[in-house]
């Protein structure tokens, strides 16, 4: 059962019917751009290659929240990237030599649009968009994040998937040199994430390109790496090479890890425990030593836009 | 060299102060004088808490192996103080799990204890060493005679309930947990192997 409390949604927090009619007509105009390959894109996105660069042309986005947003320092010296290592320190200490070009993404599967692409010609099409999301990582804690991205379902639109394509699943780089965290077989390398169409469709879900209007922390994914926010901070896989679409579901780390604790959809959901710990709760990163954690909501609180998705899914057996 | 009045006015001060460190570098961490507890520091305070407790509890087991390996005696009058830091630091990092992190939510605390397993034999651990901890004075070692002794073995479940609720409790990466586990192997192992030499079980060349 869904309890709305009226408290924990601001009114700076709803969208007013004018902006909510403006997203929609914004969304078809960009969705005729990105199907067309004749019309040239309003702003092409551009991506310096230098670590903290000011990336330039970021729009805002109705999607962002307003709550406060976690320090820079926060996002990026606490990470799950164990690539990296498993201590949450280790990405920061680990990722700072981490080469993010040349960097080519492929492109596989049921699709009309495969093969390898350049980094930078990748995300050439697309519209650059600040995206503040709150991130709830299934350890119960959260953070607020200024990504800045692109659409992913523009980038899917793009790619023209087949019409057997069901899934898109993503591999991060294997590259045991760069990341010493591959020498060690905690997860079997590489990272593996994946998504339905319908979810990859979703306007909430990006391709993170930077944070805090700067090109992304190599420790937190760069150069691209995925934004679902409405599910456990772990299908947010990061410094991707493959996308490929599939007809069948992909096989996910985690999941392969610890079925019995992981799911393909891990949907952030208050109702559905970890086997080893509640989901009900979580702390909000950089609150007081003493504040006391806060209710986690379904679907991190994206319900809106995401739950019809789910509606004829049993979220206790698909968690 | 080490007389009894060399061990209790100056050795046991000295490790009663090198003890107490850790605790004392978590504070200054949490002000920022020493270092810094990073993004999370309920869980920074609750891990290192939790780590310090394991290895006092392993400290403390190794003291009879060490003391018969070395022939060192003094050792033993270490003992005490050093199970009683491990419950000190178990304490510790029980009292940040029930204010800082559950917020001392009863509902939640109580729910945490019975439905998850590794919360609860952290909590029977800590049960065991309160109750060590009570009776560990000389008047109370005297009024409960061999039940004492009995009482006091249950350390060697200690062990085993605090690596296990390490090793539960980590999400993927056992390498630490291991680690423990390991030392806990061969300190609860050398026991197991003296007694068995002791009744003449096991036939070893004599060195």
């Amino acid at each position: 059962m869904l309890i709305k409390k009226p408290a924990d949604i601001r009114p700076s927090e709803i969208t007013s019917k004018e902006n909510y009619l403006n997203r929609r007509q914004f969304m078809r105009a960009g969705a005729i751009a990105g199907s067309s390959l004749l019309v040239p894109p309003a702003m092409a996105a551009v991506v310096p290659a230098r670590r903290r660069a000011v990336i330039r042309d970021i729009a805002p986005s109705p999607y962002s929240t307003d709550e406060e947003m976690n320090s820079y320092q926060d996002i990026a010296t606490y990470n799950n990237f164990y690539e990296f290592g498993t201590g949450k320190s280790d990405p920061y200490a680990n990722a700072r030599d981490f080469k993010i070009r040349p960097w080519t993404i492929t492109v596989e599967g049921e699709a009309e649009k495969t093969g390898a692409f350049d980094f930078d010609d990748f995300i050439k099409p697309f519209d650059l968009e600040e995206r503040i999301y709150r991130m709830r990582c299934v350890e119960a804690w959260s953070m607020v994040i200024p990504w800045v991205g692109i659409s992913l379902a523009e980038v899917v639109k793009y790619l023209q998937p087949t019409s057997r394509a069901k899934y898109v699943a993503f591999e991060t780089l294997y590259d045991p040199e760069q990341m010493p965290g591959q020498n060690r077989r905690v997860l079997d390398w590489p990272y593996r994430e994946g998504l339905t169409i319908a979810e990859a469709t979703n306007p909430l879900a990006i391709l993170a390109v930077g944070l805090y209007g700067e090109v992304i922390p190599n420790q937190n994914g760069a150069p691209i790496r995925l934004v679902v926010p409405w599910k456990y901070g772990f299908k947010g896989i990061k410094s991707i090479v493959t996308i490929r679409f599939t007809e069948r579901q992909p096989k996910t780390s985690w999941n392969m890890a610890n079925p019995r604790e992981y799911g393909f959809y891990a949907n952030v959901n208050p109702e559905v425990d970890h086997p080893r710990w509640s989901q009900a709760r979580e702390r909000r990163i950089g609150a007081d030593l003493f504040a006391s954690k806060q209710p986690t909501l379904m679907f991190n609180g994206y319900g809106e836009e995401v739950a019809y998705l789910y509606k004829d899914l049993n979220l206790r057996r698909n968690f | 060299m080490n007389t009894l009045w060399q061990i209790s006015r100056i050795w046991k001060p000295v490790v009663f102060i090198a003890c107490l460190l850790p605790a004392v570098l978590v504070v200054t961490d949490a002000f920022g004088i020493t270092g810094h507890l990073g993004a999370n520091p309920v869980e920074a305070i609750q891990d290192r808490f939790g780590n310090w407790a394991l290895r006092f509890i392993m400290i403390t087991l190794a003291v009879t192996p060490l003391r018969r390996m070395t022939g060192w005696n003094w050792l033993v009058r270490f003992r005490r103080m050093l199970g009683l830091f491990a419950f000190f630091y178990v304490l510790l990092h029980f009292l940040t799990w029930l204010i800082l992190d559950q917020g001392l939510l009863m509902s939640a605390i109580l729910e945490d204890i019975v439905e998850r397993p590794f919360i609860t034999i952290g909590f029977i651990a800590l049960v065991l060493l309160t109750a060590m901890a009570l009776t560990s004075t000389n008047g109370m070692r005297r009024r409960l005679g061999r039940r004492w002794q009995k009482l006091h073995n249950s350390v060697y479940l200690v062990g085993i309930l605090g690596v296990w609720h390490y090793w539960w409790q980590v999400k993927q990466d056992i390498a630490e947990p291991l680690v423990y586990a390991v030392i806990l192997a061969i300190l609860l192992g050398a026991r197991v192997w003296w007694r068995a030499r002791a009744r003449g079980r096991v036939n070893v060349p004599q060195l």
